[in-house]
């Protein structure tokens, strides 16, 4: 009876001990739904799902307050793999959302830029080059496309340009097939 | 004699080879404008470095690799330099790309050529040569051929000559043996040399009779031990890892490389470029292409690079009734949207089509799951789960189901009962994975570029409060002891 009650004492502390371990040694720092989302957010950090960034409208997310529709340049695809994770339904985009749009890079119009800095200080890539006076230019390769910089600059000489289909970055269609009438 | 060995699947379409191989090689005339495209070549654009107006000599390098995986480009004949700009290229999305365009002055005046011996030179020294020559695969693929020779420590046993030509109509490098064989030979030799191989086998398959003939002879008369082996004439028996199972019972394993299994092999015409790079010290400059199908004369040119496709086809006469015409093969070739390009290295064939030669596809019925793809695919996929998964966007599951080992041989589209174009929803899902792991890693790039700066912006908050801290505690020492320096700090802060 004495040696039953010991042995179930030992057990218990060692797997306790154990567990105690893990949970130390194992804790996960954050909430890992919310890097999942982040993974899935095109990181354009465009500000459009009205939360500042797209860490924190994937956070806002993963506590359930914020729809999984406010996030105009991960197109519906971008809707479907977040409903996927989350185990909710498909929602089209709608109510205060913009509309996606094609993607697109800034540019600054340097003749009239006039080295005001405040679309470096807007941009949340850093990618815009230049200093206070100094003319600025985008870095087209880092650019996201998220149109933050165009509001603050004083003499609108930046603009959004389309990304054009060139031979780089074409890719083959899905295959279509024309339809004819039955003779 | 060594033993053969069988790939899974094939197919035996008709070949149509005898209409071109009925006269020798044509030299096709210098016409009076020659383009030439900065991307001929698998990986990164070559850089120019000319200027419209200059002058350039034929040979003359116009385009500088850029990038590891990248060639150079030249000057196919003497003339000006007359525009740098996109034009129309021979490419699936008919979308233009940077060429140079040349206008010959009709001297064929060559620059300097510097032949060199093979065996004076170290490895690197003669990659670096055939990256400057701007030798390439011009089994169709153009894959530098520099690349291929940088085996590293690996141990390459056996060099294979790949001289299948397994598509119908294609006959350039049959011709090419027939009347080249003593240099693709010397050409043989100075691969072996450079990859270090003991066995040489020079694989052409059995309805060329002529040409294993001719290999034969020269193989004879240099006294090497090289090994010409007729294979069976099977599609896509000239398919690398297709043939390297032939030759050597060898299986490439799927994202293994040939040299991972100890082989390297070599299209007959890059074998007779890097000939002519050593012994000449010739750039690649030209290359032999078939122009057949709707034509009145049949027949293989040698073609300098930058020639207009549309004049070329016009030395052979089309038939009226050609509706268009394809580069490459008529299994893996490609349909051209427009005939007003020019002939680049890849270019080793050009079919007039019709109706009568290729009658349109019926329209494509659902897949009934015969099975009968399976049964041909020569990497032993199972095309009808790739073509629901691809259908269906499916992205993910066609990748697990070894996407990426389609060679798009077109062998299953060739029997499918349906019809159903496979290859086509193949390469769409290729490059729609292409595409999405390329915008995965922009975005990437993003988070973190984003993270740098909230980190960068927090720290200077952070390094403001300090100094401003340090400020107002200094004033406040200062402050007791003498109160004429209280406006000048106060101004400071």
């Amino acid at each position: 009876m004495l040696s039953a009650l010991l042995v179930m004492a030992a057990v218990t502390i060692v797997l306790g001990a154990i567990l105690g371990f893990a949970a130390i040694k194992f804790r996960v720092e954050g909430n890992p739904l919310v890097e999942k989302i982040d993974a899935i957010l095109p990181q354009t950090q465009c500000g459009q799902c009205s939360y500042p960034g797209c860490k924190p409208y994937a956070t806002a997310i993963a506590a359930g307050e914020a729809d999984i529709n406010r996030c105009p340049p991960g197109g519906e695809e971008g809707i479907h793999k977040l409903a996927d994770l989350l185990g909710v339904d498909f929602k089209p985009f709608g109510g205060d959302t913009a509309a996606p749009k094609d993607k697109a890079v800034a540019f600054i119009d340097e003749s009239n830029c006039i080295g005001c800095t405040l679309c470096i200080q807007a941009c949340p890539v850093d990618a815009i080059a230049g200093a206070a006076k100094q003319m600025h230019t985008i870095i087209a390769s880092e650019c996201t496309g998220c149109e933050l910089c165009v509001a603050p600059c004083p003499v609108d000489c930046i603009s959004m340009i389309l990304i054009e289909e060139k031979i780089t970055n074409w890719k083959w269609k899905y295959p279509t097939f024309a339809l004819s009438p039955v003779q | 004699m060594i033993k053969l060995h069988h790939f899974h699947g094939g197919i035996h379409p008709p070949d149509y080879k005898s209409q071109s191989t009925q006269s020798a090689i044509a030299q096709a005339p210098l016409f009076s404008e020659i383009v030439i495209p900065f991307h001929q070549h698998a990986g990164e654009t070559a850089k120019p470095i000319v200027q419209v107006g200059d002058h350039v000599l034929k040979g003359q390098m116009i385009g500088m690799p850029d990038g590891f995986i990248s060639s150079a480009v030249h000057a196919s004949t003497s003339g000006t330099i007359a525009a740098i700009g996109l034009r129309p290229v021979a490419h699936p999305s008919g979308l233009p790309n940077l060429c140079a365009t040349l206008i010959p002055d009709g001297k064929e005046q060559w620059c300097q050529l510097e032949p060199v011996d093979y065996r004076n030179h170290s490895q690197a020294e003669l990659q670096q040569l055939l990256r400057m020559a701007g030798v390439v695969g011009l089994g169709g693929a153009t894959f530098p051929s520099d690349i291929k020779l940088r085996i590293g420590k690996q141990q390459v046993n056996t060099l294979i000559l790949n001289a299948a030509e397994c598509e119908p109509y294609i006959t350039c490098d049959d011709m090419l043996m027939r009347e080249r064989a003593d240099e693709i030979v010397q050409g043989a030799e100075m691969l072996r040399i450079m990859v270090d191989a003991e066995q040489v086998l020079i694989a052409i398959e059995d309805n060329k009779p002529e040409a294993i003939a001719a290999m034969q002879v020269a193989v004879t008369m240099s006294g090497v031990s090289f090994e010409v082996v007729p294979i069976p004439s099977i599609y896509p028996g000239g398919s690398a890892k297709q043939l390297i199972l032939i030759l050597t019972g060898l299986e490439v394993p799927s994202g293994k490389l040939p040299t991972d299994v100890g082989v390297q092999s070599f299209n007959v015409a890059t074998t007779y470029s890097v000939y002519r790079a050593f012994a000449h010290g010739e750039p690649l400059l030209s290359r032999i292409v078939t122009v057949s199908g709707n034509v009145l004369h049949a027949k293989n040119y040698e073609a300098l690079i930058g020639t207009p496709m549309n004049e070329l086809v016009a030395l052979s006469e089309t038939l009226p009734d050609s509706n268009g015409y394809i580069m490459g093969g008529p299994m893996m070739g490609l349909p051209l949207p427009d005939i007003h390009v020019p002939v680049v290295k890849a270019t080793n064939c050009v079919i007039a089509t019709s109706d009568k030669l290729f009658p349109p596809p019926p329209p494509a019925l659902p897949c009934i799951r015969c099975t009968r793809c399976v049964e041909v695919c020569p990497a032993e996929l199972q095309p009808q789960d790739l073509y629901w998964f691809a259908k269906s966007r499916e992205l993910g599951k066609a990748q697990s189901f070894s996407l990426f080992d389609c060679i798009e041989c077109g062998a299953c589209s060739y029997v499918c009962p349906s019809h159903i174009p496979l290859v086509q929803y193949y390469r769409f899902a290729k490059s729609e994975i292409h595409a999405r792991e390329k915008e995965k890693k922009a975005a990437d790039l993003a988070r973190e570029r984003h993270e740098f700066r909230q980190l960068r912006i927090e720290r200077e908050k952070q390094e403001k409060a300090e100094k401003l801290a340090a400020k107002a505690k200094a004033a406040q020492s200062l402050k007791p002891a003498k109160t004429d320096n209280e406006v000048i700090t106060k101004s400071e802060v």
